[in-house]
């Protein structure tokens, strides 16, 4: 069962960065040990995110590009060298870097705002989507659909969890005005090729948007490279703080975008006839913005970067391989998705049990995983399951992690046969 | 057996499992002992809103007592679903109505279960108050 000797630590010190989250040494039901794989939902934060939050507040706070006091300068130029950081971390320019409060407001952002701009000439076109979308990349779309009549279509999954980019060449054609796609599946663990996808939309004059929610902590994200016009993440996946999100626009497709919110700090000048707005970002940023979320994530994404990415990413994927390979092993038990994968996501059902009592039972032992549909109803659908129980890892996962989690797994099955 | 009576059996019950294995041991062995539901109540008129899993509850009432049937399709919850039948089944209207309303804290269940399965217990529990409630009112008028 357990296999410590295919986990690489030549490189990579997973004990040295678990010692730099603080709740992953607390106990759970009193003083049972504290195993949480339910990175997925939500990662921990090191305690360097953590400080950055309250050194914000002790020193620097004051609202920001709001005028002329030492304060205001001071919390205006680390948010904008917030914005810096994101952007350099994406391989963009600061000018294409939004603030928003996470994936869902990215995507609804991009949705709202461009349904606007093209307006009525969306009727008889099309909007693609794939079949393995979040409920966050999935009803922003359908609502666009409802209010302009285009038609939405949705890129078939295979059996093996992974999309059919035939099919995919089928569906987006002429007519297609939009594709949104999801990078890394949050249910099946499984990596799209985005890059291939926002090809095909780019080459019928489509625009694209990837959802980076899982991905920009397991590949690395380079914008060019992806080739999408949009790209969008939350903050609290990748270590930094809850409440803030980005969305990547490039610079020429924001510039023709309108407004999502209206409000303060997006405008040039306003009079009761007619305002005028700021060029982007400014114009999606209405508001006092999440200051102390948009330099938590800075913070996480400096400490990130700090870890050497590739090392974390090949300790991932041996936790990955292994997750897989103990999983096969338990009789009677169905892994959704590819039968290999470099993401620490794994989804599973077991023959005659519910997943529910599975994350009852995991959940008394101490073990945090999560069960349910995963905000991913219409892939639960197609996998012809209600629910699954998903188990995902981080860089701070340790084999000791997945011996205690397996050891549970077994337990729990033992008293629910 | 009074309600009282049965909550204090089980009451002693859950007070003499030393770990937390067997105490879901006890729960899961319980809903598999729970009699079969009948399958033409298997539709969302009969199912219990409020619950993470699947609940479903059919009421029937003769000689003044309360039938139930009740089924989950997660074990645990039937479990928690047959641990309710034990105190609420076969009983009157006004027995159900006059019943204490602790019953998940006086089992200590609350200190076991997540917030999420004591919502549940307690969505289960009020619309087995709510059946209890509509036929006494039937009956008065």
């Amino acid at each position: 069962m357990s296999n410590i000797s295919t986990i690489s630590s030549t490189a990579f010190d997973v004990y040295a960065v678990r010692a730099e989250f603080p709740i992953l040494s607390r106990t759970v039901h009193g003083d049972v040990p504290l195993v949480y794989l339910d990175n997925a939902a939500t990662a921990q934060k090191p305690q360097c995110v953590i400080d950055s939050i309250s050194r914000y507040y002790q020193c620097s706070n004051a609202n920001v590009h709001r005028g002329g006091h030492a304060l205001g300068a001071e919390a205006t130029a680390l948010y904008e060298d917030a914005r810096a950081t994101v952007a350099s971390f994406l391989g963009a320019e600061p000018n294409e870097i939004i603030f928003t409060r996470g994936t869902t407001e990215g995507i609804n952002l991009i949705a709202a705002s461009w349904s606007q701009m093209v307006g009525d000439s969306l009727r008889g076109r099309n909007i693609v989507i794939s079949g393995m979308e979040h409920h966050a990349n999935i009803v922003p779309w359908q609502m666009v659909c409802e209010r302009t009549g285009a038609e939405l279509r949705v890129i078939d999954v295979r059996d093996d969890g992974t999309l059919d980019l035939n099919h995919a060449r089928t569906i987006i054609d002429e007519a297609t005005a939009f594709v949104s796609v999801v990078h890394v599946s949050n249910t099946l663990g499984v990596t799209n090729n985005v890059h291939e996808i926002c090809s095909l939309a780019r080459a019928v004059g489509a625009r694209s948007l990837v959802d980076g929610a899982q991905a920009v902590v397991h590949h690395a994200t380079d914008m060019r490279q992806i080739g999408c016009d949009f790209y969008v993440f939350s903050g609290h996946k990748l270590y930094g703080p809850t409440g803030i999100g980005v969305v990547y626009g490039r610079a020429d497709v924001l510039a023709a975008m309108p407004p999502y919110q209206g409000g303060g700090a997006m405008i040039s000048t306003v009079s009761f006839e007619r305002s005028t707005y700021l060029d982007a970002p400014m114009r999606f940023e209405a508001g006092t913005p999440n200051m102390e979320g948009a330099i938590g994530l800075a913070e996480a994404i400096r400490w990130f970067k700090r870890l050497d990415p590739s090392a974390m990413r090949e300790h991932e994927a041996s936790l990955a391989k292994r997750m897989h390979a103990d999983l096969y092993s338990i009789d009677g038990l169905r892994i959704l998705g590819p039968r290999e994968s470099h993401v620490g996501i794994v989804s599973f059902v077991i023959d005659g049990i519910h997943a529910n009592d599975l994350g009852v039972l995991l959940d008394e032992q101490g073990v945090a995983i999560r069960v349910g549909h995963h905000c991913t109803m219409p892939l639960m659908k197609r996998f012809g399951v209600s629910s699954t129980a998903r188990a995902s890892t981080a860089a701070y996962t340790t084999s000791e992690d997945l011996d205690a989690f397996t050891t549970a797994l077994f337990r729990a099955i033992k008293l629910l046969r | 057996m009074t309600i009282d009576q049965t909550i204090g059996d089980l009451q002693s019950e859950f007070a003499s499992f030393p770990d937390w294995e067997e105490r879901y041991s006890h729960i899961i062995a319980m809903g598999k002992g729970l009699a079969p539901y009948n399958e033409e109540f298997r539709n969302d008129e009969f199912k219990v809103k409020g619950c993470q899993s699947q609940v479903w509850l059919h009421p029937s009432i003769s000689d003044g007592t309360i039938h139930f049937e009740a089924d989950s399709d997660a074990l645990i919850v039937k479990g928690l679903v047959a641990l309710l039948m034990r105190v609420y089944n076969e009983r009157t209207p006004s027995e159900i109505l006059n019943a204490p309303a602790d019953l998940v804290s006086r089992l200590g269940l609350d200190q076991h279960l997540s917030n999420n399965r004591t919502n549940g217990l307690a969505s289960m529990l009020k619309q087995i108050k709510l059946y209890a409630l509509v036929y006494s009112m039937t009956r008065v008028s």
